[in-house]
């Protein structure tokens, strides 16, 4: 096969069956995967949840992950948020001519990968090349649908006053990640991305705690724009201990040379849990016991004073409010 | 949080609460300490009788109306690729018009980023290499780098300069509107008790400056950045007044010696001379500001390009001027809040994230 990705490759013809016998069905070969117009599915009984997601990552490599983990992980947490057991996937590939075939290979066995953790099949595929500098590298869409467990209800709008919050790990790995790939500020430091799929964990917590009212996905704009989303749908406050937030000390190091603020840095592995205090332990030993969970922490609760303001409670003994999200701080991070 | 640590707040922060002495007024004279005063919440537990007021510290608030109109003129009558710092960008030009411009088009534009969008190349930079860097990349544009900033940025641009002479670069120049701190101080004096002095600057510089201030009756410490520097600070401050006479103490000694940087200080010594300059919303001050020294004109954007001289105009709604001088507080503007908003800001301290404007309006304007 060519060494690089022509627009031959688009073109619908001898050379557009290679790129997918050789790359895309070596990878994401299951007896779902169609060879025709569209994918023919059982759907099961019970609430389904669907949800897509584009990616468009610069750069398409970066400690921790790729592209192409990236926009499985993406879609499947959107899903794993509604209590959705992630069950069929399509992905559509837009590459700009020139990109290497090696690395759509590596992006190919990411998503492979990353699809066969959580137990998603991906059953239809579409590509497209663009010429050079119609796009950049690679840009990815994924579509899935999934399975809503029973007896769940999650959603923006649910969390109570009195509610715990949780998040499940460290917090702005992937933001921070990508804005050090970026070599723009001359930094280096030891981060890795969080891209994880987190569905497995998800299903442990609804297993255990079904009562959860609400699990979002932090990504863009981080913890800190989901609680202000939060604060908005359901009409509470938060209060936060600024101590009891998990920062990693790359993360801590660079945001503090920077001037940035972690809770607004971007995570791709990272859920926010807002629950019945009661079920706050549960949830937190469930979770260390989860994959890629391990580093949960509780980091407040939900409260009917000061509706729609997140407020910190910090290290001098001091109450101050998180900054509302400003301007997007990096395009293409995701 | 260590014990220790947490140790250190809780005596600083005692020794703070049980003040009893005449009402202090200190002020921050760094844009960093503003923000981390406002993040970390300090003013809102500190007694009555101790004030902290933001005072002129952060570059790009201070950076006066016709620099943004000398640099909006470059970009926009002489083709020239502006390399800045990215919060400069935002900052208002002359309200309204844009100073003499034969220009027609050129008039209307009040930022960089409206010059950016008529189509002018605006380059965020990082730091004043980048810009060398893209004048060694773009041969056939013209490079000039908006250099601001106090003692702590100014031996960058200098070492800029030089990589720019060295490489035989004809085609990058800096526009100058660097600040020295002392003249700030002396400006101010009479608007506070004590200087919180700004520990990146007194790093480079040292703290004769300070030393001295104290002899002629004006007190102050260097401080840190971190929470249990800045509420070690105060707490010095709040004894050293309750003991009476006029006191300097140095509460960042990790990273400030007293006699500072002198490599720094020989740089800028060799390279720039002292000029007057104008600071936002205060006026020119003598001496208060650096610019390339004659033999270094071939740099120097202003001589360069013969800029012909700005008469750049406010807008007469923004109080900037009175809050960095410590006057009124932000939420005294009638537009702050209304009309200047980090979204769309008036004056230059609602632009930085350092700005007193800025940092009161996003963490809810305590006191």
């Amino acid at each position: 096969m060519q060494e690089t990705v022509t627009l031959a490759h688009g073109a619908g013809g001898k050379q557009t069956s290679e790129l997918i016998e050789k790359v895309f069905k070596a990878h994401f070969e299951n007896p779902l995967f169609t060879p025709d117009d569209a994918a023919v599915l059982q759907i099961p009984a019970g609430k389904m949840a669907m949800s897509t997601d584009g990616f468009i990552v610069s750069p398409a490599f970066f400690p921790g992950g790729n592209i192409g983990k990236l926009s499985i992980c993406g879609t499947v947490n959107d899903l794993a948020c509604m209590g959705a057991q992630p069950m069929y996937m399509t992905c559509a590939f837009v590459i700009e001519e020139g990109f290497p075939m090696v690395r759509l290979e590596e992006i190919a066995a990411a998503m492979e990968k990353t699809a066969a953790e959580v137990g998603v099949c991906i059953v239809a595929g579409d590509t497209k090349v663009a010429g050079k500098g119609q796009v950049d590298g690679v840009f990815i869409t994924t579509t899935a649908v999934g399975r809503i467990m029973d007896g769940v209800q999650t959603g923006g709008a649910l969390a109570k006053p009195g509610d715990c919050v949780i998040v499940t790990g460290d917090v702005g790995r992937h933001g921070c990640t990508i804005l050090l790939a970026r070599d723009d500020y001359g930094i280096e430091a030891d981060v890795t991305s969080d891209c994880a799929p987190l569905w497995h964990a998800v299903n442990n917590i609804l297993t255990a705690a079904p009562d959860i009212h609400v699990i979002r996905d932090a990504t863009r704009g981080g913890v800190g724009t989901v609680l202000y989303e939060i604060a908005g749908q359901s009409n509470v406050g938060f209060s936060l201990e600024s101590e009891s937030i998990p920062v990693d000390p790359g993360v801590r190091g660079v945001c503090g040379m920077l001037g940035l603020e972690p809770l607004y840095l971007a995570c791709e592995g990272r859920l926010v849990i807002i629950a019945p205090a009661e079920k706050k332990d549960i949830i937190l030993e469930t979770l260390r016991r989860s994959p890629h969970t391990e580093g949960a922490a509780c980091i407040g609760t939900v409260t009917e004073d000061h509706p729609g303001r997140v407020v910190l409670n910090t290290e001098i003994g001091s109450q101050t409010i998180l900054p509302r999200p400003g301007n997007e701080l990096l395009p293409r991070i995701c | 949080m260590s014990d220790n640590k947490k140790n250190v707040i809780a005596r600083a922060r005692a020794i703070i609460d049980s003040y009893d002495g005449k009402p202090i007024r200190i002020m921050e004279v760094c844009g960093t300490h503003t923000h981390e005063i406002f993040r970390l919440g300090i003013r809102q537990i500190l007694p009555d009788k101790v004030r902290l007021i933001s005072g002129p510290g952060c570059p790009v608030c201070v950076t006066p109306v016709d620099f943004i109109d000398e640099a909006v003129y470059l970009a926009m009558e002489r083709d020239v690729t502006i390399c800045t710092f990215g919060d400069l960008v935002r900052v208002p030009g002359s309200f309204g018009t844009s100073a003499q411009t034969s220009d027609k088009k050129t008039a209307k534009i009040g930022s960089l980023a409206a010059a950016r969008a008529a189509g002018a190349r605006i380059q965020v930079v990082y730091a004043p290499q980048d810009a060398v860097a893209y004048a060694r990349e773009h041969p056939q544009e013209q490079v000039v780098f908006l250099s601001v900033g106090f003692e702590t940025t100014t031996p960058s641009s200098c070492l800029a300069v030089k990589e720019a002479q060295r490489e035989g670069l004809t085609n990058f120049s800096i526009l100058t509107a660097n600040k020295t701190m002392p003249s700030a101080y002396a400006a101010m004096k009479d608007s506070t008790d004590a200087f919180l002095y700004p520990g990146h600057v007194h790093a480079i510089t040292g703290t004769g400056i300070c030393e001295k201030l104290a002899e002629e009756g004006t007190s102050g410490v260097v401080a840190g950045f971190t929470a249990r520097e800045l509420m070690t600070a105060l707490a010095v401050i709040v004894k050293k007044t309750q003991e009476g006479s006029p006191f300097f103490e140095n509460c960042y000694p990790r990273v400030v010696r007293a006699e500072g940087s002198p490599a720094a200080q020989r740089l800028v010594e060799e390279m720039m001379e002292p000029c007057d300059a104008r600071w936002r919303g205060i006026g020119v001050l003598p001496q208060s500001g650096v610019q390339l020294r004659p033999e270094y004109a071939a740099f120097d954007a202003r001589v360069k390009f013969n800029i012909p001289s700005m008469q750049g105009r406010e807008n007469p709604a923004c109080r900037c001027g009175e809050v960095l001088q410590g006057k009124c507080m932000p939420s005294d503007c009638k537009v702050f809040g209304k009309g200047c908003t980090p979204e769309h800001p008036i004056g230059a301290c609602m632009v930085s994230g350092e700005g007193a404007c800025s940092a009161f309006y996003l963490y809810g304007g305590d006191r």
